[in-house]
């Protein structure tokens, strides 16, 4: 392989593990305060694409006000998802919420498919990303750019939001112990719906990125990256946010490079995926980052 | 007591169940399924060939002084959905035959269970050659993919000057599998140099970044990247191939033909030629002019090669009910096995000894965001 084929190998790899990473995240942050694998999460993932190609191809919206339009809709959407399937659940065995999630993952799916048909829809990418540049004879999408540049700067955002705000403060509060947290004076509903809002809003930021770097959109989409960024989550240690960047990021090179580098397995691709997991799972369960936390009572 | 008038109750209902279901077998219908992906990444396709078997359906409503009625199954483009929508018409619709399915994969996962039930079953489109091979129960209406592999190959060597090309195949689809080692095979054959193939390169349905496998295509500089499989993957890659400035020819087999390969594919895929069954710009039989017509009336569309299928699929299975004198499944069979000349929208069906039709296809190629037919290509 010449260097130039594996730096735009690179790019690609990167640009792909950044739309790992957000979407991660959502599930990292529900898990760290609910322990909830919130299987929802992915379909949230479709719920944001088709808001904004409903958005700009109906409603004739600008493309910048459709996106945040649909950003907005999917974390409500994340937020009503929690008060009406998960909250009324929570003091029930955590296998319940689990069942809800699942449940709620097949109700958004099956109503995309009634509303939006299944027939897949071209997504309509502005001109300026569809474009790409050459920087040193390598040519990369612009997307691939502004991909990486999005999920780092809302990284930061998020980072900033955690550490340093009294919000985040209670996030992290609520994530040791709900019960002690509450009794501090922590409004626990309204930080944890404000979690489902921040995490649906990355995943709907992710959803849109993903839509316009593939630019093909059905009702099913969210499936295969939202199992991927799961394990790409619990491969970062589940429960830290840093985790899941680091293990989207990792999740999206390995994957690249394994088809770059060894084209005769490309097809095993997603099972690379799951290998990891059941390799996680087996030999470090906290994942990369996380750490050993005990089993709250 | 309240548990024993529950339990009476149940009884009277599944009575009732019994004697109603007695009493659809003396009913003036006779009942037709059809399986196909109206949801997934083939539910263009699904849907294309659904149009084309209701609008048979309509111009020939009643075979043997009965109505004819369609049942739906949606197969959801997976395989184990395809299996469950084919018992599902056998034992909960009663249907004597079965229309489907786009999809070789799919066909193949119903295969079995039509064996099993005895009930005869016409696929539209499944080009793959094992859907009906050692099936005596499993017929086509389409050609098969060692042709179509053919077609392509010829038309990258002799129109296109192609004396090297890449594979990228949906390794998890039988159809693009299949349809590649075909398209190998001619044209190492035409090129007499098995070197001729520079690569052979896999994704996995679905898969949204062929980044990686272009990259390693394009290293290798061939004259033309052979990519048979669904026609919203081939888009996609066609699309990343052209913004990475990869600008060699595209070509693939019948599944490209959607509306939405040029949707989703938009300016990348024009250019890009793919062989396939019928085409409403080549000329024409008798049966394809009333086609278009209908078609056109009903849909205010120009028709496509899978609703023509879908439309002879209709007919044939008409036409063996007819010539079987009466409505019973293994006297269907026995009367579409002996299909001969008969007269469809996309060319005369004979059906071989598989179960296979022995038809030309047609190259289509984009132009101008349509699809415009070059040539019609016998059959040897």
């Amino acid at each position: 392989m010449t260097w130039s084929l594996f730096w735009s190998n690179l790019a690609n790899a990167v640009s792909l593990g950044s739309l790992y990473s957000l979407v991660a995240i959502g599930y990292t942050m529900v898990y760290g305060i609910l322990r909830l694998v919130n299987f929802a999460h992915a379909d949230l993932l479709m719920v944001a694409a088709y808001a904004a190609f409903y958005g700009v191809l109906v409603f004739r919206l600008p493309f910048a006000i459709s996106v945040l339009l649909a950003i907005v809709l999917t974390a409500g959407v994340g937020v009503l998802i929690e008060r009406r399937a998960y909250r009324p659940l929570r003091d029930s065995p955590r296998i319940t919420a689990m069942i809800s999630a699942i449940g709620v993952s097949f109700l958004l799916e099956n109503l995309g498919l009634v509303l939006f048909t299944g027939r897949p829809k071209s997504f309509p990418v502005p001109g300026f990303l569809g474009a790409s540049t050459d920087i040193a004879g390598i040519r990369v999408t612009n997307i691939t750019f502004v991909i990486v540049f999005v999920t780092a700067i809302l990284l930061l955002l998020l980072l900033y939001v955690i550490h340093k705000t009294k919000t985040g403060i209670a996030m992290r509060a609520l994530a040791r112990d709900f019960d002690t947290a509450r009794l501090m004076g922590v409004d626990v509903d309204s930080v944890i719906s404000l979690t489902f809002a921040i995490g649906s809003a990355l995943a709907a930021v992710g959803g849109i990125m993903w839509a316009l770097k593939f630019p093909q959109i059905n009702p099913l989409m969210g499936m295969m990256p939202g199992l991927k960024c799961f394990i790409a989550a619990v491969f970062g240690g589940i429960g830290n946010v840093v985790g899941a960047v680091i293990g989207g990021f990792l999740l999206g090179v390995a994957e690249i490079m394994l088809v770059a580098f060894l084209p005769s397995v490309s097809g095993y691709r997603d099972a690379f995926a799951f290998i990891i997991l059941i390799a996680t799972l087996l030999f470090r369960p906290t994942g990369l980052l996380g750490e050993k936390i005990g089993e709250k009572v | 007591m309240l548990k024993r008038t529950f339990g009476f109750g149940i009884a009277v209902l599944l009575v009732l169940a019994m004697l109603s279901g007695c009493g659809q077998k003396e009913a003036k219908e006779i009942r037709i399924g059809v399986f196909e992906p109206m949801t997934g990444s083939s539910a263009a396709g699904g849907q294309m060939t659904w149009e084309g078997i209701q609008l048979a359906n309509e111009l020939y409503p009643e075979v043997l002084g009965k109505k004819v009625v369609l049942y739906l199954e949606d197969n959801k483009t997976d395989k184990n959905e395809a299996a469950n929508a084919v018992t599902r018409l056998i034992e909960q619709k009663k249907v004597v035959a079965i229309i489907g399915s786009y999809g070789s994969g799919l066909s193949m996962a119903a295969g079995p269970i039509v064996m099993k039930n005895k009930i005869p079953t016409v696929g539209c489109s499944p080009t793959n050659p094992l859907v009906t091979v050692d099936n005596p129960y499993y017929f086509r209406v389409c050609f098969i993919d060692p042709f179509q592999g053919k077609v392509m190959a010829k038309y990258a060597y002799n129109d296109l000057n192609a004396r090297t090309a890449v594979i990228i195949r949906d390794v998890q689809d039988p159809y693009a599998v299949g349809l590649a080692q075909y398209f190998k095979e001619a044209f190492i054959a035409l090129t007499g140099k098995t070197d001729s193939i520079l690569a052979e390169l896999e994704y996995n349905t679905g898969d949204q970044d062929f980044t990686a496998q272009l990259n390693t295509a394009a290293g290798k500089k061939p004259d033309v990247i052979f990519a048979p499989g669904a026609y919203g993957d081939a888009a996609i890659m066609i699309r990343q191939a052209r913004q990475m400035k990869i600008n060699c020819p595209f070509l693939g087999g019948d599944t490209w033909e959607a509306p939405e390969f040029i949707q989703i594919g938009g300016e990348a895929v024009e250019g890009a030629a793919l062989s396939t069954h019928y085409s409403a710009q080549a000329p024409g039989t008798e049966a394809a002019k009333t086609f278009v017509e209908a078609y056109r009336k009903k849909y205010n569309k120009e028709p496509n090669a899978f609703a023509a299928l879908g439309f002879d699929a209709y007919c044939l299975i008409l036409d063996a009910i007819n010539r079987a004198g009466k409505a019973e499944p293994q006297a269907i069979r026995d009367a579409i096995a002996a299909t001969k000349n008969f007269k469809g929208v996309t060319g005369t069906i004979t059906l071989d000894e598989n179960g296979d039709a022995n038809k030309s296809a047609v190259i289509l190629q984009v132009k101008d965001g349509k699809f415009v037919y070059l040539t019609t290509v016998e059959p040897d």
